[in-house]
């Protein structure tokens, strides 16, 4: 049974579609058929990150009103076996989405991928609302700086009550906390909340830390999913996700040979 | 080390653990709002009071504060209405 995973972080900016790519290509590269889609409605960008915007030809919104069929809009990635892509619409506006589309979006997707990844919008209105709503996990994306841990706290309640396992009282969404933008030095001089904090506030399971790295610019600049470079300390930190996220028990990595500890959750 | 240095040392809270602080309430209070039923009417309670209120007395907006706080399996509505001297 597939499972739909929903990125989502409240606060604007703090990596969200960073995130999706890296993590649907890493579960990609596990062999996993996985498909991530763009809820971002009007604000276009996992198609730019994932490199593939010149190959959008129908979006979302027009699989969603039957002006293109699903086969049309996903679009295959050329590195990744078993990595699809679906673009959201750029001309139309987030209340294009209706939770009778997005449905019958995702349950044809369940038959065909494994993991389906939901890139949301930021914000806790309609379009975050419709990218969380048919969940089965969550990845709930935080910077260690005040206002992303409380928009990240908002978000949280939504998922427990705005959302169909909510509504319809079935099991919780299961959520995986993932602290990205981390800069243990400052941490270290006491300038950035360490992601004990964060994880001791927001009290949810705890998934891994993202360093903040000058790689992830450089992999969107160029449309690769820094998962893809296998320089980059965020794409390795990003791939130790994706194992951690499969079961796999991993240490967590703060700074290279620096400060190594087993997080338990 | 010398006595200033050592001052220096002690006097600054890290601001991280100011943010830790200022976060830990914040959010132990939105989570109470959140998971109260009375967050539904709060505003319209808190306007309809203040509407009360002014028959009698003039007050500001910002001189009624409502706020509810859970105490086990009880919820307290706290009401703190400030009258200043001017107008009693
Ligand atoms: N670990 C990181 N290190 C350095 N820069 C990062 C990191 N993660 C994200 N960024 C940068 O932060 C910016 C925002 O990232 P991204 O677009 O993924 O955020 P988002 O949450 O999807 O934003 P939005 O809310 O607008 O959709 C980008 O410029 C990205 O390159
Ligand atoms: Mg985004």
């Amino acid at each position: 049974m597939a499972k739909i995973i929903v990125v989502t972080s409240g606060k604007g900016g703090v990596g969200k579609t960073t995130t999706s790519a890296a993590f649907a290509t890493g579960l990609a590269l596990r062999g996993y058929q996985t498909v991530v889609i763009d809820f971002d409605v009007g604000l276009r960008n996992l198609d730019l990150v994932m490199g593939c915007e010149r190959r959008v030809v129908y979006d979302f919104i027009n699989v969603i009103n039957g002006e293109g069929n699903l086969n049309q809009a996903l679009i295959k990635d050329k590195r990744v076996e078993n990595l699809f892509i679906l673009p959201a619409s750029q001309t139309r506006d987030k209340d294009a989405l209706t939770l009778k589309g997005v449905l019958k979006v995702l349950e044809t997707l369940r038959k065909r991928f494994e993991f389906i990844i939901c890139d949301s919008p930021a914000g806790i209105e309609h379009g975050a609302i419709m990218a969380m709503y048919f969940a089965d996990e969550a990845i709930i994306v935080t910077n260690p700086e005040v206002s992303s841990v409380r928009d990240s706290d908002r978000i949280i309640g939504m998922l427990s009550s705005k959302t169909r396992r909510a509504v319809q009282n079935l099991p919780a969404i299961r959520e995986h906390l993932l602290v990205t933008r981390y800069a243990p030095k400052r941490v270290i001089s006491g300038d950035m909340l360490s992601v004990e904090d964060v994880q001791d506030i927001l009290a949810i399971p705890f998934l891994g830390i993202i360093p903040e790295s000058k790689s992830v610019l450089q992999a969107s600049n160029s449309g690769i999913p820094v998962t893809l470079d296998k320089k980059s300390d965020a794409g390795k930190a990003y791939l130790d996700v994706v194992a951690r996220f499969l079961g796999e028990e991993l240490p967590v990595v703060e700074k290279k040979g620096f400060l190594t500890r087993l997080f338990k959750n | 080390m010398s006595i200033l240095k050592y001052f220096h040392t002690l006097r600054p809270k890290k601001t991280a653990a100011v943010a830790k602080e200022r976060l830990q309430i914040i959010v132990a209070h939105e989570r109470n709002l959140r998971d109260s039923p009375v967050i539904e009417y709060l505003p319209k309670l808190q306007q309809e009071l203040l509407e009360v209120i002014r028959k009698y007395t003039a007050i500001q907006n910002e001189d009624i504060k409502i706020n509810i706080e859970k105490d086990g399996e009880y919820e307290i509505l706290e009401l703190n209405i400030v009258l200043s001297d001017e107008n009693q």
